[in-house]
């Protein structure tokens, strides 16, 4: 009954392997049949429902969904279109939109990160908007122009319109700043160095840093490298990352925590807002972070607790681009050109990017409207608010809108994460170790 | 799902069925029996090649590809680069092959470590306990529990302990018995290595002990007895007889452990999220990074052919040296 | 395992003894720690697990057992685990107990290839598959209009990756242990043998069998990479969506370690209950 052992193996063996590789081959050229459906023209095959993918804007999932599914149902009413609503964590949003773009079995509409929007309009996947598709939700002229740079590469059509504009201030807590003798709060980094020594002291400090999340520190080497005439990308869109300004802006970041001593060691390996707590609960004097109010709130800081300013300037000497505090950060809308819904899901950015919707929605998660007729309402003229629509309508500049950027975050953010763990361990960072850092990351940008 | 994989059907020389039915002269019931056991073999070959070789023969394909986000769209129309990424990868002089060979590295020692940790945990912990005492089924199972877990229960639970400011690890090492001057990084740092490691032996050493306690078991108690009467004492009795018996099941266990170690992606993943320490960066982080991270898929599936190489080549030491010694033995 | 080896009626000497003794100590140390610091964690009200360290719990509440259905939707991924990792177990145990008998019972073409395979690809690690089977089940999904990328099924055939090559490896060895007269003389009687598969083998090597049942559910239980890039909302599993507790404005640890022990229990329950078969059917093959 058992069939014995045939004796020659070899044949044998290359047999089953030539099997195992056709077969492979075979589903390979099933594989390479097909790339993406749909093709790049949108259809209205399913007019009546649009999946929407949302970002988590709110202090959890659950409270994103109280906040936008009244919404969704007034458009529903409206319109009688069905918005299936998923909100999707940060930390899986663009692994999410990515594996979205190569199936082409994504959302019809989403929100982005909008540092991302150049990269991912490289991808091809966003419907381009166009002066026709703008003109359908009102035309260019209703967003603030800071905010539209902020959602694609320049000189091609934006791959996004944005839905929440947020700004970087500097956020300080008002108890502590009067118990340290401190008048006001400071407006050029030397100031802002002396307040930090003043705060530092009985285990509290000056700052607090979100130093092991990368995507913090690039926003902060960007904001910084711009004070110091450096940018992280040329004219070209090649990376630039190791001019000595650019060291000297990373360095004067990680120099908090290191040298001048005025941020906790600990936020070395801060990745989960821990700088936010810190600030809320009185650990740390200052805190530079977008649109905190919310996340205050709910660490039980009353707004009256706290003041914002613009990020401070190296000094009035300096140039126009040193004159820069904060990068223009916040959401952006897309749509996806294979939509199979093309005109309800326009009609639903019209709805969402709508002045009523942007005052609903902005004040709810404490962002400021990018359109801006809404802007004007007085919801939006909170102290806090005003400092920092003041800040992104003067002096912020959009992150470089370059096909790599999501890289540069991720490279740059990255290394200064391994030089906050240097600091923090009491080894000193020196201009050499940055320079090192990031040719390194420069390099693997380029390969 | 499996028949549509192989729809298009292989050209010649086809699936052993098919070639071993036109061999026999007469068919029925002998080529039957004879094609029983690629019968029974059939749904586990079309698993196999839907979910291991075909993807193998994609990543291969994509490592000589360009496949950064311009092209995950359309990637079928990546461009071909050739050997480019695997260069690269290779070239140990530049950041992006020195990174890759430091992970290697780190992947190595903390394979080394965390298999020979768990395993002298587990053997210790079972020769300890292979004699009968009160409470010891208790301790057993109790033993057991962390590889019970779910591992992002067990790895969550330790970065909640590992925190340097309110950690417990800190609270022991720092405030209650003041070993250090100032509290120690654990997820940051060098020192991620270590946490890296503990985190990973405390999971899998109860492994370890669970199939040394039952080979103990195998023992002859006669070996023991006979010991005793020549005058052994406890000590000579474990050298002399419960080591050496454990060389066969040793085998497996290490080889197991070793593969579970080295691949590990959940557990620093779940400890230090998508940025992993330096001192921490295991191989399959590593390629996590760089192609989902940095959206360079091609350099990403060139580093995975290399670990695909490379992990033959054990597989292959293995089975020479485990039938070697089969030989040997038989 | 009652059947526990007495050495000699004399004790064992005391250095031994205290040996056992303080390793044994040692080592339930290390082992209770974290679990003692995940139960007393989930039993303490949020401002105890956001500041620093305490052993003691300031006050015992359950409100945390409670907030984890409301802050996520944990039931919905209980349940998604609970299908995910049951059918990818299911389909794992069914193939490899078919895939196995061959191995171990015939020798035909291709025998010695099959299990240096089955040997090399449980190998490989997980992230090698990831990309290249995401885009497989994509363009599977194309061709044929069969959505897998998101749903379940794509994730139960991405668990076979790892469940099933071990579950072949580990039955291969354990019918290997089983006599063959026993089959043999099940077909003498006119079982076929496939008959003499069902009647005979199976029945006799039930502790393998459950061995890789317990095996494969608690990998597919734990596995983390694949479930983050194939869910979504309505199919996230367990493993990903305890992440929900991370906000963005903080980080709810008492319900983090209360969720985690909600999805311990049943598979360390279940794992208690029946390791002595994972331990038999692991060391069939190698303890011969």
């Amino acid at each position: 009954m058992r069939t014995r052992p045939h004796s020659p193996a070899a044949p044998r063996r290359r047999r089953t392997a030539a099997l195992a590789a056709t077969a492979a081959f075979a589903l390979l050229a099933t594989a390479c049949g097909g790339g993406s459906t749909g093709g790049d023209k949108g259809s209205n095959d399913s007019p009546d429902s649009l999946t929407y993918w949302a970002s988590n804007q709110g202090s959890s999932i659950e409270h994103d969904k109280e906040v936008l599914e009244p919404e969704l149902e007034k458009f529903e009413k409206e319109t009688g279109i069905e918005v299936k609503l998923e909100v999707v964590p940060w930390d899986s949003l663009l692994d999410r939109i990515l594996a979205a773009t190569s199936s082409g079995q994504g959302p019809d509409v989403l929100n982005i990160g909008n540092t991302w929007s150049a990269s991912l309009q490289a991808t091809g996947a966003l419907l381009p908007w166009d002066a026709k598709n703008l003109e359908k939700i009102g035309g260019r002229d209703r967003f603030s122009s800071s905010a539209l740079a902020a959602a694609g590469a320049e000189g091609k059509d934006p791959a996004a319109v944005p839905l929440y504009s947020l700004a970087y201030g500097l956020y300080y807590n008002k108890k502590m700043f009067a118990d340290a003798g401190i008048e006001k709060p400071p407006a050029t980094w030397e100031e802002f160095q002396e307040t930090g020594e003043k705060l530092t002291k009985d285990g509290k400090y000056g700052l607090a840093v979100e130093g092991g999340n990368p995507v913090e520190n690039a926003h902060h080497a960007f904001v910084f490298g711009k004070q110091h005439g450096a940018d992280f990308f040329d004219i070209a869109g090649e990376p630039t990352f190791d001019g000595p300004e650019n060291v000297a802006a990373v360095k004067q970041y990680i120099d908090f925590l290191g040298k001048d001593g005025i941020a906790a060691e600990g936020n070395a390996e801060y990745t989960k807002n821990e700088s936010v707590r810190d600030f809320a609960t009185g650990k740390a004097g200052m805190l530079m972070w977008q649109a905190a109010a919310s996340s205050l709130a709910s660490h039980g800081m009353k707004p009256d607790e706290y003041g914002v300013v613009p990020i401070p300037l190296p000094g009035a000497e300096a140039g126009t681009d040193a004159q820069i505090n904060s990068m223009v950060a916040g959401i952006n809308m897309s749509v996806f050109k294979n939509t199979d819904n093309i005109d309800g899901a326009l009609k639903f950015v019209e709805f969402m990017t709508s002045t009523e919707e942007q005052t609903i929605l902005n004040s709810a998660y404490g962002s400021i409207p990018p359109v801006e007729e809404a802007a004007k309402d007085k919801a939006f003229s909170t102290p806090d608010l005003k400092v920092l629509r003041k800040v992104l309508a003067e002096s912020s500049a959009p992150l470089p809108q370059v096909p790599d950027e999501s890289k540069f975050e991720t490279l740059v953010g990255t290394a200064m994460k391994e030089l906050f763990a240097q600091a923090a361990a009491g080894k000193e960072v020196t201009t050499g170790d940055i320079k090192e850092r990031l040719t390194e990351a420069q390099q693997q940008m380029q390969k | 799902m499996t028949t549509v994989t192989t729809r298009p059907t292989a050209p010649p020389p086809g699936p052993p069925v098919k070639s071993r039915r036109r061999r026999g002269p007469r068919l029925s019931a002998r080529v039957r029996r004879a094609g029983l056991p690629y019968l029974l073999l059939l749904p586990a070959v079309l698993l196999e090649l839907l979910i291991h070789i075909g993807p193998m023969a994609v990543g291969i394909w994509m490592s000589f590809r360009d496949l950064t986000q311009q092209y995950i769209r359309t990637w079928d129309t990546a461009p071909w680069v050739g050997l480019d990424n695997f260069s690269v990868a290779v070239d140990v002089d530049a950041p992006v092959g020195e990174a890759l060979l430091q992970s290697f590295f780190v992947t190595c020692a903390f394979t080394v470590l965390a298999v020979g940790l768990a395993w002298l945990l587990g053997v210790t912990a079972a020769i300890l306990m292979q004699e009968n005492f009160g409470g010891r089924g208790a301790l057993r199972g109790f033993f057991l529990t962390p590889y019970a877990l779910p591992v992002y229960a067990a790895v969550i639970t330790w970065s909640f302990m590992l925190q340097r400011d309110n950690g417990m690890v800190n609270h022991v090492v720092h405030e209650q018995l003041g070993l250090t001057e100032t509290p120690p990084f654990w997820l940051i740092g060098d020192n991620s290595f270590v946490s890296l490691v503990v985190v990973a032996v405390w999971r899998t050493w109860p492994f370890a002990f669970l199939i040394i306690m039952a080979a103990l078991q195998n023992i002859p108690r006669e070996l023991y007895e006979a010991a005793q009467v020549d005058g052994a004492g406890i000590w000579q009795q474990i050298r002399k007889i419960t080591l050496p018996s454990l060389r066969p099941v040793n085998q497996v266990l290490v080889l197991v452990l070793f593969l579970w170690t080295f691949n590990d992606f959940n557990v620093p993943y779940l400890l230090f999220g998508k940025a992993a320490p330096e001192s921490a960066d295991l191989i399959s982080i590593h390629i996590y990074q760089s192609s989902f991270v940095t959206w360079d898929f091609g350099a990403g599936a060139a580093m995975s052919v290399l670990l695909l190489l490379f992990l033959m080549v054990v597989t292959a030491v293995y089975l020479l040296v485990t039938s070697r010694e089969r030989k040997h033995d038989g | 395992m009652a059947d526990t080896i007495r050495r000699s009626p004399t004790a064992p000497p005391n250095s031994f003894m205290w040996t056992r003794r303080v390793i044994l100590t040692l080592l339930a140390l290390f082992t209770a720690v974290p679990l003692y610091v995940m139960i007393s964690s989930s039993l303490k009200p949020l401002h105890d697990v956001t500041g620093s360290f305490q052993w003691i719990p300031s006050e015992i509440t359950f409100s945390a057992y409670v907030d984890i259905w409301d802050t996520v939707p944990l039931a919905r991924y209980f349940l998604n685990s609970l299908i995910v990792a049951g059918a990818a177990t299911a389909c794992s145990v069914v193939i490899a107990t078919f895939a196995a008998y061959a191995v171990s019972r015939y020798r035909f073409r291709g025998r010695r290839v099959f299990t240096v395979t089955i040997l090399s690809t449980q190998m490989l690690p997980g992230i090698l598959f990831l990309l290249p089977l995401f885009l497989i089940f994509v363009n599977i999904g194309n061709t044929t209009g069969i959505a897998l990328y998101g749903s379940r099924g794509a994730l139960i055939l991405t668990y076979l990756t790892f469940t099933l090559p071990f579950s072949i490896w580990m039955l291969i060895g354990y019918f290997d242990s089983i006599p063959r007269d026993l089959d043999e003389a099940a077909m003498v009687d006119g079982c076929g043998a496939l008959g003499a598969l069902f009647r005979v083998v199976v029945p006799a090597a039930v502790p393998g069998i459950i061995a890789v049942t317990i095996y494969s559910f608690m990998t597919a239980w734990g596995e983390v990479l694949f479930a983050s890039v194939m869910t979504n909302e309505q199919t996230r599993t367990l493993a990903i969506g305890l992440n929900g507790y991370a906000t963005q404005t903080q980080v709810y640890w008492n319900q983090v370690m209360a969720a985690s022990l909600v999805a311990s229990l049943p598979i360390v329950a279940g794992f208690l209950l029946l390791q002595r078969y994972l331990v038999a059917g692991l060391t069939a093959g190698a303890v011969k």
